[in-house]
């Protein structure tokens, strides 16, 4: 538990040297937010009088404080361009972004996790070998593109949705999900097809380490050895790129929130960095940062509980 | 030496060959003997001369389909080469069971001791209760000469020595009493003092347990003290055997006189 507690600290430590990098790296490209809202017409006073109540006249470090202390407290400071609370803002996307993270996620361990327990179980199989050239196709197929095929083949052909029409939870959710569905059959795949062939290799790395032998010398069963020996050693490994996987997922899949049109956290990003909305960026880019410590301090936690090797300090 | 002199275990022509080669690769050749009810069998030889693939073969550990294996190995009126999987898997733990040169890496690092200790049971005795299978692991502990066993049961493999993770790997092969226990070179990854507790073990699972042991040494000092009976390996093929006494006292074979002259002349 101690353990616990160290890296939470060490996490917040980390979160807050991020916002610093951020904030000083803003103001080093920084173009003038107040002349990109006002337009360039606009007169000195104007943009004088904006940046007064933007907050830029403050030094940087001023500024610095004043933000922390703003997130601190769950303030995220207001949008130069709509006006808004950041917080208010982001609330209704980063349940759209983590729901569909969620959502790929499951379907990237329920199809690669049987297929790699598949393949390298049959290794060396004519369907392993059918299997394995998917695989290698899918995942070199880019995410834009498996994007618009998908939209193609399900909307287009199907009909089983309609491309681009996003409904939002809140109007429907049955609606909402038979939507979501199909990008996050596009954000899945690939890492599906990556699972399957890391726990595939894993699994015959370690069916040929001495172990697996004493596990047949017992009387075990192929599928006796594999599943009580074999695939808790072989999954340490792939836990790693799944964690990372979710990390991505979580921060949102720019090309496919835009080829589906969904309003997650890549979207807004993208469209904030576009208009110099700092306050917005600031907190799309701190929620990813947040997202990718929180799972890896998760996969830490959690070879702790599945290798005693690493358990010890 | 007054064992009855019934036979459980007979290798008949055993021969042994790889074809991942051009050319078949002959590793065991006609290779012969009879392990008799709670005998303990040595095999030497130098290295390459088979004695590992014979080992793997009569604990059914071989693959049948990558290599091609001829002759017979009779176990209890079976053949175990051409019997069924399912025959085969109910002898391995049970009655034949296999020991390892590398303690350190034959056990499975992720399964706590006492787990690994039972297997044998969960797999073959099934009628058997939790609280059954842990007293009979308790107690197999205790008897391979592992103190504190209720907290080694909670143990895993990294956090024990070397002699301790063979003494577990001992105990888990015996722990359903097999009639035979096939040790391959159990103590070359020991040392010394360690090895001939490892011996001492052995000899006292083959009087107490009344297990055979088939043991397989580069080591002739530790067959010498050890076994019965000795079969010497050449290139794939039984070049002498005999009682240990009368083949170290009169070896017949040019090969056999050098590797008895190749052991140092060290009392353990
Ligand atoms: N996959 C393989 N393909 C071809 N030959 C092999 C293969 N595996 C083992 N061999 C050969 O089989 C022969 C017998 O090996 P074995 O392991 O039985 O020897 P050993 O007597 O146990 O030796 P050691 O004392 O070193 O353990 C060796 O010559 C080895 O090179
Ligand atoms: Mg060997």
């Amino acid at each position: 538990m101690r353990y616990v507690f160290k890296k939470c600290g060490t996490m917040l430590l980390t979160l807050i040297v991020v916002s610093l990098c951020l904030f000083i790296a803003f103001w080093l490209i920084s173009g003038d937010p107040a002349t990109h809202i006002l337009g360039t017409g606009a007169t000195p006073e104007r943009l004088q009088a904006l940046r007064e109540e933007l907050g830029l006249n403050a030094p940087l470090f001023v500024r610095y404080f004043r933000w922390l202390k703003g997130f601190l407290t769950g303030d995220l400071g207001t949008s130069y361009v709509y006006s808004l609370p950041v917080r208010d803002l982001l609330a209704s996307k980063i349940p759209v972004t983590f729901f569909l993270a969620v959502f790929s996620f499951v379907l990237v361990c329920l199809i690669g996790i049987p297929l790699g327990l598949y393949t390298g179980r049959h290794a060396g199989g004519r369907a392993d070998k059918i299997i394995m050239v998917c695989n290698q196709v899918i995942m070199s197929i880019p995410p834009f593109f498996s994007g618009i095929l998908i939209s193609w083949v399900f909307g287009m052909i199907l009909h089983l949705f309609a491309p681009g029409g996003y409904v939002p939870f809140s109007k429907s959710a049955p609606a909402f999900f038979s939507y979501m569905i199909f990008p996050a059959i596009a954000i899945a795949l690939p890492r599906a097809a990556m699972t399957a062939k890391l726990l595939r290799g894993s699994i015959l790395e370690e069916a040929g380490k001495d172990y697996t032998r004493t596990a047949y010398s017992r009387g075990n069963t192929v599928n006796g050895v594999l599943f009580h020996h074999v695939f808790k050693n072989a999954f340490l490994p792939v836990l790693t790129f799944l964690g990372m996987s979710l990390a991505n997922m979580l921060a949102g899949s720019l090309v496919v929130e835009r080829v589906f049109n969904i309003p997650g956290m890549s979207n807004t990003l993208l469209t904030s960095i576009g208009n110099r909305d700092y306050p917005v960026v600031l907190a799309a880019v701190m929620w990813i940062a947040f997202v990718i410590i929180v799972i890896n301090l998760a996969v830490d936690l959690l070879y702790r509980v599945l290798d005693p090797r690493t358990a010890q300090e | 030496m007054d064992r009855k002199e019934e036979v459980i275990l007979e290798v008949n022509h055993l021969t042994i060959e790889f074809h991942d080669h051009d050319t078949p690769e002959r590793v065991v050749d006609d290779v012969n003997f009879v392990l008799h009810k709670q005998e303990i069998l040595g095999i030497v030889g130098e290295s390459g001369s088979g004695k590992s693939m014979s080992a793997l073969a009569i604990a059914g550990l071989l693959k049948r389909h990558a290599l091609s294996l001829s002759g017979e190995i009779l176990f209890d009126g079976t053949d175990l080469l051409t019997c069924d999987r399912e025959r085969l898997r109910s002898y391995q733990g049970d009655e034949i069971s296999m020991i390892f040169q590398e303690p350190m890496t034959s056990l499975n690092p992720l399964q706590r001791i006492g787990h690994q200790m039972e297997e044998c049971l969960r797999i073959h005795h099934k009628e058997m209760t939790k609280k059954e299978r842990y007293d009979r692991a308790i107690r197999t502990m205790t008897a391979v000469g592992l103190d504190d066993a209720e907290k080694l049961y909670r143990m895993y493999p990294h956090e024990l020595s070397g002699g301790m993770r063979q003494r577990v790997m001992i105990g888990a092969a015996t722990i359903a009493r097999p009639k035979i226990l096939i040790a391959d070179e159990p103590t070359t990854a020991l040392d010394v003092t360690i090895q001939a507790q490892i011996i001492a073990l052995l000899r006292k699972v083959n009087v107490k347990r009344e297990t055979a042991i088939l043991f397989i040494s580069h080591d002739l000092s530790l067959v010498r003290q050890l076994c019965h009976k000795v079969i010497v390996m050449q290139k794939g093929r039984i070049v002498e055997s005999g009682i240990t006494e009368e083949v170290f006292e009169h070896p017949e074979q040019p090969y056999t006189q050098a590797l008895i002259e190749a052991i140092p002349k060290v009392e353990l």
